[in-house]
């Protein structure tokens, strides 16, 4: 049997099966999680089946292969919406999700993170609020998803070795003054563990890792779920609407399979793990008489207070080759200027990590739009390149949301997801603070010439369905579990309350390890 | 697509050029190549209409050291699409007209400031966003480019673990293990 193959199946009609909707680092996390305590779950994914021997090294293939390409729309001051208006977000569609995708940076939310309204006080134009949770209390499941993940610098497992981009990345960090760069944490094997190899400096890590040396649900978590016998996987099924019974509890979830064939799957609990766009749109799709404003929207929150983290893109030029491409493509970071400091002009951190892009993304996403001699002459500097990637903290905004674009259908019909981000004054300074950074490293480093690249499509999604300790606040409580449906969880980024300074896939699968286990209780009391 | 519609009939009938180019000599692409010179067969266009697209995408994305087989790749691209899409074609085909009206003759004839500034005049055009973004797609995504731009492409897919992913010498090594990592053992 595969490690694909389903071991068990469960009838429509089945109403014990808890139904995951989603398979990437939330999605597919919960889901093994559950079924590894016994739990029968199902899984719905809108992608197919692709494995690491299907993946791609032409990073437009791997883009078509991968990626969520269903159209949708966007407005709003963002330079997203100029550039690539059908394309907010750059994340996946297949099965694992964004976790196929991702680079691999394994950070912790900072504790004062977690109390971002408290410690930075009121911030006008902003949503801001603190999380409805204990850090302290998120530690233990912090080092659960370590121990998962294979997590480097955790466990004793040691640190990656560092590349040519990473070598730039230090000299001009130290000659700064920066006291903490290296080759990071991330959840990348630096040696073999889990039955998975560790990593070969392929560089290829947003076309999906040839090696499975980088975690992903794809190759862990999912394959492991199945063999416990207690989760079916459905891929390439769409997700419509999400049913509930007179009493106002979710009840079923129909969905689409390819030849367009409408099918139910009756549920006893149901989990949300779309991604930020996908998740709000589907509590907004599943409206009902009773809940005519969407399931788990009577705080009117669903959607709101989208995030994307606040971010560019600094390439540095030298006169001897770099050749960044070789290795990891998150190599290394710098995580001096992910405090808070209010004297730098904003409020909240970011963090600077290596990046590098392949030719073909250096054309599309270099200076998108751009021509000429000056964009030319700047490629023609390719193998002199290193690059970083700035990501920090942006302030959740009530207008920052995913609507319903009813003038805009997809394939089965249904309004697609139109998302609007305006830049707050406080993520236009961050960014500014941060292109100058990155500018002045790569120039310690002996740059003979820096440039700034804008914002990609979001990689980073996360709000529109937060947590929060009022129902009026947010639309679910500090276990994702939404304050209107008990049996109604949102199990990915969508339950951030605030995007804190770091990657957040980390915590993605932290909170997806403690809500396993509070649904389980839940189950147990008889609760849900 | 309706493959009677007088456009498809006419660009049938109007196409098939052949576009033709001899690699540079000591280009890394003339010890590869079976011959220096390549021929394109044109499926929708004709032959000023290829070498005109062939010096837009230069024009638009100059890399002076860039083998003109590179850019021939683009228009391969835009003649297999004119050839799938009427509106396309005609599309180029009014656009390469343009550009040639325009220059009072053919805009192939005009010096390098001049085209440039005929190019510059129809930014933002169907035409223009056509051939651009066409161009910065095709462009850098082959391994002429890859070559030229000293990227690995697909020879990278086994990993630089043991093949050059840290072998910068011009900057001190970072220290081990609190900066870098160790190599893995073998």
């Amino acid at each position: 049997m595969g490690m694909y193959d389903n071991r068990k199946t469960f009838a429509s009609d089945d109403d014990h099966v808890v139904v995951v909707i989603g398979s990437g680092a939330g999605g597919g996390t919960l889901a093994n999680e559950l079924a590894q305590k016994g739990i029968d779950v199902v899984v719905l994914e809108a992608g197919d089946l692709h494995t690491p021997a299907d993946f791609h090294t032409d990073e437009w293939a791997a883009f078509h292969q991968l990626s969520w390409t269903d159209q949708r729309t966007t407005s709003g001051s963002w330079r997203i919406a100029k550039d690539f208006p059908h394309l907010p977000a750059w994340i996946c569609k297949t099965v694992g999700g964004t976790s196929v995708h991702w680079a691999g940076a394994a950070l912790r939310i900072q504790p004062h993170e977690f109390r971002a309204r408290s410690h930075y006080g009121a911030i006008v134009g902003t949503q801001l609020l603190d999380w409805p949770l204990d850090p302290d209390e998120m530690t233990p499941y912090y080092e659960r998803a370590e121990s998962k993940m294979g997590v480097t610098r955790t466990h004793g497992w040691p640190g990656l070795p560092g590349n040519n981009n990473f070598k730039v990345m230090y000299a001009g960090a130290t000659k700064l003054g920066y006291k903490a760069c290296s080759t990071g944490h991330m959840a990348i094997n630096s040696i073999a563990r889990d039955g998975r190899t560790h990593c070969m400096q392929r560089g290829f890590c947003f076309q999906g890792c040839r090696f499975s040396a980088k975690w992903s649900t794809l190759y862990t978590e999912i394959p492991k779920g199945l063999a416990s016998g207690h989760m079916e996987l459905r891929s390439g099924v769409q997700v419509a609407r999400i049913e509930h019974d007179a009493r106002g509890r979710a009840s079923a979830v129909v969905y689409i399979d390819k030849q367009g064939r409408r099918h139910r799957q009756k549920a006893r609990a149901v989990a949300v793990a779309g991604n930020s766009i996908e998740t709000p749109r589907l509590l907004l799709l599943s409206a009902s008489p009773t809940f005519d404003a969407g399931l788990a929207n009577s705080s009117g929150q669903v959607g709101r207070n989208y995030m994307r983290h606040t971010t560019g893109s600094v390439f540095g030029v030298f006169e001897q080759p770099v050749h960044m491409f070789r290795g990891t493509t998150m190599a290394g970071i710098v995580r001096d200027e992910d405090r808070h400091d209010p004297s730098r002009g904003f409020a909240g951190g970011y963090e600077m990590e290596t990046i590098s892009l392949g030719p073909a993304f250096m054309g599309a996403f270099f200076d998108p739009g751009a021509w000429g001699a000056k964009f030319a002459g700047a490629l023609d500097h390719y193998a002199h390149m290193a690059g970083m990637w700035l990501v920090g903290e942006d302030m959740p905004q009530a207008g920052n949301r995913i609507t319903l674009n009813h003038d805009v259908k997809d394939a089965h019909g249904l309004p697609v997801a139109n998302v609007h981000y305006d830049d707050h004054p406080n993520d236009a300074a961050m960014r500014e603070h941060a292109f100058r950074q990155g500018e002045a490293l790569y120039k310690a480093a002996g740059a003979v010439r820096t440039y700034r690249t804008p914002p990609y499509p979001s990689t980073h999604n996360m709000g529109t369905c937060r947590m929060s300790a009022k129902p009026a606040d947010g639309v679910c409580n500090r276990h994702g579990q939404s304050h209107d449906i008990p049996n109604l969880f949102i199990a990915d980024g969508s339950q951030f309350t605030t995007s804190a300074a770091e990657n957040p896939t980390l915590t993605i699968v932290t909170l997806a390890i403690r809500q396993a286990d509070y649904i389980a209780a839940q189950m147990k009391a008889r609760a849900i | 697509m309706n493959v009677s519609s007088p456009s498809r009939r006419r660009f049938l009938k109007q196409g098939s050029g052949v576009l033709m180019g001899t690699l540079v000599l000591g280009s890394p692409l003339a010890l590869l190549a079976p011959s220096r010179s390549w021929a394109l067969p044109l499926a929708a266009l004709d032959d000023h209409q290829g070498r005109t697209l062939l010096q837009l995408c230069r024009v638009l994305y100059p890399h002076a050291k860039l083998d003109d087989a590179a850019y021939a790749l683009v228009v391969k691209q835009l003649d297999a699409d004119a050839a799938r899409d009427a509106g396309l074609s005609d599309t180029l085909r009014q656009g390469v007209a343009g550009l040639d009206k325009a220059s009072g003759g053919a805009w192939l004839e005009l010096d390098a400031g001049r085209r440039l500034a005929r190019v510059e005049a129809i930014e933002g055009t169907p035409f223009f966003e056509a051939v651009r973004s066409t161009t910065v797609t095709v462009l850098y995504n082959n391994d002429i480019a890859f070559a030229y731009f000293g990227y690995g492409g697909a020879k990278g897919d086994g990993g630089y673990l043991y093949r050059g992913f840290n072998d910068l010498h011009w900057l001190p090594d970072p220290p081990l293990p609190d900066a870098s990592g160790p190599m893995p053992p073998a």
